[in-house]
């Protein structure tokens, strides 16, 4: 009898396994910057070249940092939900433009709407690499202290802010006062 | 019929032939070993399952670049793995680190290894204890 116990919490536990694994998605990792200090950086502005944007620009500031190319698909497809987003002005949206040319970046911003309060020119992928990017869009919650929230990769949309950024800014908002 | 045939041969050898990474090769043959070594243990995060090594995506071309630039400033291969880790986790390693949220993956084929072991010692001295019966390959 015992035998047939253990069988079947065997055969439970590997289902469980399973059940877990199929939900995921091998491809969205795990960030390691998770409640660490936001990768620092400063580079020029896609709009500006003589001029820099970088992490000093938000210090003390809660604001989102989203990864973007021109080249990137899933960058079209979450383009007008920063819009919005930058339209109901809930939080400041800083652009990092990856690995991208600067006159393919200038003219999408100029066809379809800035979102972002500035957009940093990463051109060789150098500052990238220190955020940990491996497929843009990529979107960063930093809080106010500096410190990554939370990471979401894929295109934005209502649900994931509803549901993944939303509460984590309430929590965070919550604790400080 | 032999010339074309000889032709096409060639152009499937050429196919493998061409090379992923386009910079200049290290003049200290030493730093090459290492830096081959290397670049054959991260993992292209893209195109998951392969080495940076055998990615031409951009982003495998960046990493092998900054391990370039690293091994130029004098860092250790440790020190490497440790910036690549830091940066974009424990997957980034095709063999990852023997700690703290790895070591599951270290200790579970052991751990299954001596649960089956386990196992069929138990089936096998059970049977040892049963009554040989001749009857029974008869019918």
């Amino acid at each position: 009898m015992a035998r047939y116990i253990a069988l079947i919490v065997a055969f439970v536990i590997m289902i469980g396994i399973f059940a877990v694994g199929l939900d995921r998605d091998p491809t969205k990792l795990p960030s390691p910057l998770i409640d660490k200090p936001a990768p620092e950086y400063e580079l020029p502005r896609v709009k500006d070249p003589l001029s820099t944007v970088g992490s000093a620009d938000y210090a003390g500031q809660m604001v989102l940092v989203n990864i973007w190319a021109t080249w990137c698909v899933g960058c079209r497809a979450e383009h007008d939900y920063l819009l919005q987003l930058a339209a109901r002005s809930e939080i400041p949206i800083y652009g990092i433009n990856w690995r991208d040319e600067r006159d393919a970046a200038l003219s999408w911003l100029q066809q379809l709407g800035d979102p972002y309060v500035a957009s940093a020119y990463d051109e060789d992928g150098r500052v990238g690499i220190d955020w940990g990017v491996y497929g843009a869009p990529e979107t960063f919650l930093i809080s106010a202290g500096g410190s990554v929230m939370y990471k979401h990769v894929g295109p934005m949309n209502e649900a994931t802010w509803q549901g993944e950024f939303m509460p984590r800014i309430a929590a965070q908002s919550g604790a400080t006062r | 019929m032999k010339r074309v045939l000889v032709f096409f041969v060639a152009l499937l050898i050429s196919l493998t032939a061409s090379a992923i990474d386009t910079g200049a090769a290290f003049e200290d043959p030493e730093m090459q070993a290492r830096y081959e070594n290397l670049i054959s243990e991260v993992r292209c995060l893209v195109c998951q399952n392969q080495t940076i090594k055998d990615s031409n995506v951009f982003l495998a071309a960046d990493l092998r670049r900054e391990i370039r630039r690293m091994m130029t400033e004098g860092m250790t291969d440790a020190e490497i793995a440790d910036f690549l880790v830091a940066r974009y986790g424990d997957f980034v390693l095709y063999n990852p680190r023997k700690s703290g949220r790895t070591l599951i993956l270290w200790i579970t084929p052991a751990l299954l290894l001596g649960i089956g072991a386990f196992v069929i010692v138990r089936v096998v001295r059970d049977r040892m204890k049963m009554p040989i019966d001749d009857d029974a390959l008869k019918s």
